[in-house]
């Protein structure tokens, strides 16, 4: 945001109302969500998100590490988000940044405010979530892989947590921004429903906005995320699909 | 999905298989399970491959940008190496600083390409003492089911294979270009269970292992790095089999990491 | 919530009107009272053992829950970390601790065999409906099979034997959802049965096998012969 001096400015919305992939301005870019992805965890989502490449893993409720850390009457949440050094145009040094815990932080907490933790008195239950390929909106990427991976643990919620962010281009309040729109765009808002009580979760902002934008934005956030709801469940449903029994068992 | 804590009858179970020549999915002791190399993953990259070995998977992504030789070899870009066994591949994960296996893991993947010369270094010099491309390749395990040493090595090699350098886009030249490799190491490890040694362990075989042999080897048929690790012992007609092994696998690997596969 | 049910976990909707249950379709195993479960020890204390039965907890196990008797300092002599012992649930507490127990039939230690894991969720598939699919599994490999509600099963035999079993267990695990399981099990099982006819060992109605606990090695004082007086001392 505030590329203040960068040269080459793209025009973000054409005056036909599209914009630079052609979307308009209530589109979301294309989503494929694969839950059960991985072999190890208890739970895991695989997402691709226009050009992002989200991997989420769950593990537990399990006992806590360290020990310390273990709460009498539920479990802990714990979540690690982390982008990986290839995954943004300059290489990312390896390890955890101050954004990434940032992220981390108010993943856990949307996560919180959803999981039955008090079934499961001290015991962890870990999130991790690793952004491969990066193109804006890596957060909600990463917090749908990780409501879906937690949907695949068996881990008891209120919802699945659809999740999108939410900008303005060229005046415009427009839905799901991709990376030139999020670093040239004036003001981003990334949010998370809990599409049962239509209360957010996770919501943050950064930019210019009147308070009639705003309003527009949660509006258009609030929809998107509907959608988004439906290809989580979407992806869950597929994973335990019926189909006939494949012939040889060998 | 596998126990923190491997119950003692497994592991007897898995040895007695062994001495049969047996292996708990139906494997000869000679055989890799399913490999598939997909390169260009990650677009973000200058170079990329996924790579699956059975239920192993990492993603190996390579980032090159223009920055200062080091003072002793001015004439000479950086190739850096590193893996990360990062903390959703696997149920064992500790919170804190990498795990000294961790950290084997990566160094002798780094010591592979290095030894091999997989590229030379010469070729990434810009000015010299002045300017050269640092290449840095990361590979990211994010499914751990054995083996990690081959398969981080495999993807490395696949994405140096098929990189670009940035050179338009640094402003170095005028267009960008493909990265030359010149060889072609592969990393081939095996485990001793009991009497037999078995190539391609999985994450249960890891665990009962007693030793293990990584062998690198390049295109031109030289040995170019090795690492025994986990306690237990090899005899040297051990080792001398062992890289025969490993030099008749190379070759089948690394036309998978020059061709890739789906 | 405001008149309306609403699942809290992934999965299969199980309409019985009035109620409604929601099976879960994957996950964890989650204990309830009476279970019998299969757990590795991963941890020796002086007084209790703890087993790693697949659950949010490690289950403590005291000594006074085995048929043995264990003095206070000597849970060692009797059970190790990484042996595997097949134990009962008896009680959950609000903190979620697991209490667990070796005395009843058919509990004690493993010997042999192996273990195999699949998701709890299947353990019905695998028993069958009166313990039908367990028994034709037995039947037509000869196997002795132990079946822990918490997905792990024990199985025991010749090494084809156990392979076979292996091979449905981790087809059931798989494809146990999905309708035309029975056929496609019992089809395996007579494609790849070994000559002769299937033998009989599973006891009727027994969805489990089980076995007698071992008995711990103890000090043995040699009959007779050369023995310096402090060797009669009491264990």
């Amino acid at each position: 945001m505030g590329n203040i001096g960068a040269k080459d400015v793209p025009v973000l919305l054409s005056p036909e109302g599209l914009r630079i992939d052609g979307r308009r301005l209530d589109e979301l870019r294309p989503l494929r969500i694969e839950a059960g992805a991985l072999h190890q965890a208890d739970g895991s989502a695989y997402v691709e998100w226009g050009a992002n490449k989200v991997m989420a893993a769950v593990y537990g409720p399990r006992e806590v590490h360290p020990r310390h850390l273990q709460q009498n009457n539920k479990a802990v949440i714990q979540c690690r988000y982390n982008m990986a050094a290839f995954s943004v145009d300059e290489r990312k040094r390896p390890g955890l940044d101050r954004r990434s815990q940032e992220i981390s932080k108010v993943i856990a907490e949307a996560f919180e405010s959803v999981v039955f933790a008090e079934e499961f008195p001290r015991t962890s239950i870990d999130v991790y979530i690793e952004v491969l390929q990066a193109n804006a909106g890596t957060r909600c990427a990463g917090l749908v892989a990780g409501s879906v991976a937690l949907a695949d643990a068996g881990i008891p919620m209120v919802d699945l947590l659809p999740a999108v962010a939410v900008g303005k281009i060229g005046g415009a309040i427009a839905l799901d921004l991709k990376k030139e729109e999020d670093n040239f765009g004036e003001a981003d808002l990334p949010m998370a429903l809990v599409p049962q009580s239509g209360r957010l979760v996770l919501l943050q902002m950064e930019g210019h906005m009147t308070e009639e934008e705003l309003s527009q934005a949660l509006d258009l956030g609030v929809k998107g995320c509907r959608d988004i709801y439906e290809k989580m469940k979407q992806a869950l449903r597929e994973r335990y699909a019926p189909t006939p029994v494949p012939g040889a068992l060998a | 999905m596998s126990e923190e804590v491997a119950a003692e009858i497994r592991t007897t179970h898995l040895l007695d298989l062994a001495a049969a020549g047996k292996r708990l999915d139906g494997r000869g002791p000679d055989e890799y399970r399913k490999i598939t190399v997909e390169p260009g993953f990650i677009t973000t990259a200058d170079g990329s491959a996924l790579v699956r070995i059975g239920d192993t998977a990492v993603v190996a992504g390579i980032k090159l940008e223009p920055g200062k030789p080091f003072p002793d070899t001015p004439n000479a870009g950086v190739l850096t190496t590193n893996a990360e066994l990062i903390p959703l591949s696997n149920p064992t994960f500790e919170p804190g600083p990498p795990q000294p296996w961790a950290i084997e893991v990566s160094r002798v993947v780094d010591r592979a390409i290095r030894a091999a010369e997989t590229i030379d270094l010469t070729r990434l010099c810009v000015t010299p003492g002045e300017k050269s491309w640092v290449c840095y390749a990361d590979v990211h395990v994010i499914d751990h089911s054995g083996n990690l040493i081959d398969a981080a090595l495999l993807a490395a090699l696949s994405a140096l294979v098929h990189a670009t350098v940035p050179a338009k886009r640094f402003e170095v030249a005028e267009a960008d270009y493909p990265l030359e490799v010149q060889h072609y190491p592969i990393e081939c490890t095996f485990v001793r269970l009991g009497d037999t040694i078995v190539i391609d362990p999985t994450f249960d075989e890891e665990r009962a292992a007693q030793g293990r042999l990584t062998v690198a080897t390049d295109e031109t048929g030289r040995i170019v790095a090795m690492q025994k690790g986990l306690v237990g012992a090899f005899s040297p007609e051990d080792v001398k089999e062992t890289v025969r092994r490993a030099l008749r696998h190379g070759a089948r690997l690394r036309a998978l990491a020059q061709g890739g596969s789906l | 919530m405001g008149g309306k049910v609403y699942a809290s976990v992934l999965g299969l909707v199980s309409p019985r009107p009035p109620v409604v249950q929601v099976i879960p379709l994957s996950g964890r195993y989650i204990p309830r009272p009476n279970d019998v479960v299969i757990g590795t020890v991963t941890d020796v204390q002086g007084t209790f053992w703890l087993l790693d039965i697949g659950a949010p907890r490690w289950a403590p196990l005291h000594m006074t829950g085995t048929p043995w008797k264990v003095d206070i300092g000597e849970t060692e002599r009797y059970l190790r970390v990484r042996d595997a012992v097949i134990v009962q649930v008896e009680s959950l507490d609000p903190t979620g601790r697991i209490g667990v127990t070796m005395l009843g039939e058919g509990l004690g230690k493993l010997e042999g065999g192996t273990i195999v894991h699949i998701s709890p969720a299947r353990v019905p598939r695998v028993v069958g409906r009166d313990g039908s699919m367990i028994q034709t599994i037995t039947r037509h490999t000869g196997a002795q099979i132990a079946v822990g509600q918490n997905g792990r099963i024990w199985v025991d035999g010749t090494p084809e034997a156990i392979r076979r079993v292996s091979d449905v267990l981790r087809f059931i695990d798989e494809h146990g959802h999905r309708p035309g399981l029975t056929e496609r099990v019992g089809s395996y099982l007579r494609a790849t049965a070994e000559a002769g006819p299937p033998r009989e060992t599973a006891p009727e109605g027994a969805p489990h096998v089980g076995f007698a606990p071992t008995v711990p090695p103890e000090d043995e004082t040699e009959p007779g012969g050369d023995r310096d007086s402090y060797d009669t001392q009491d264990p």
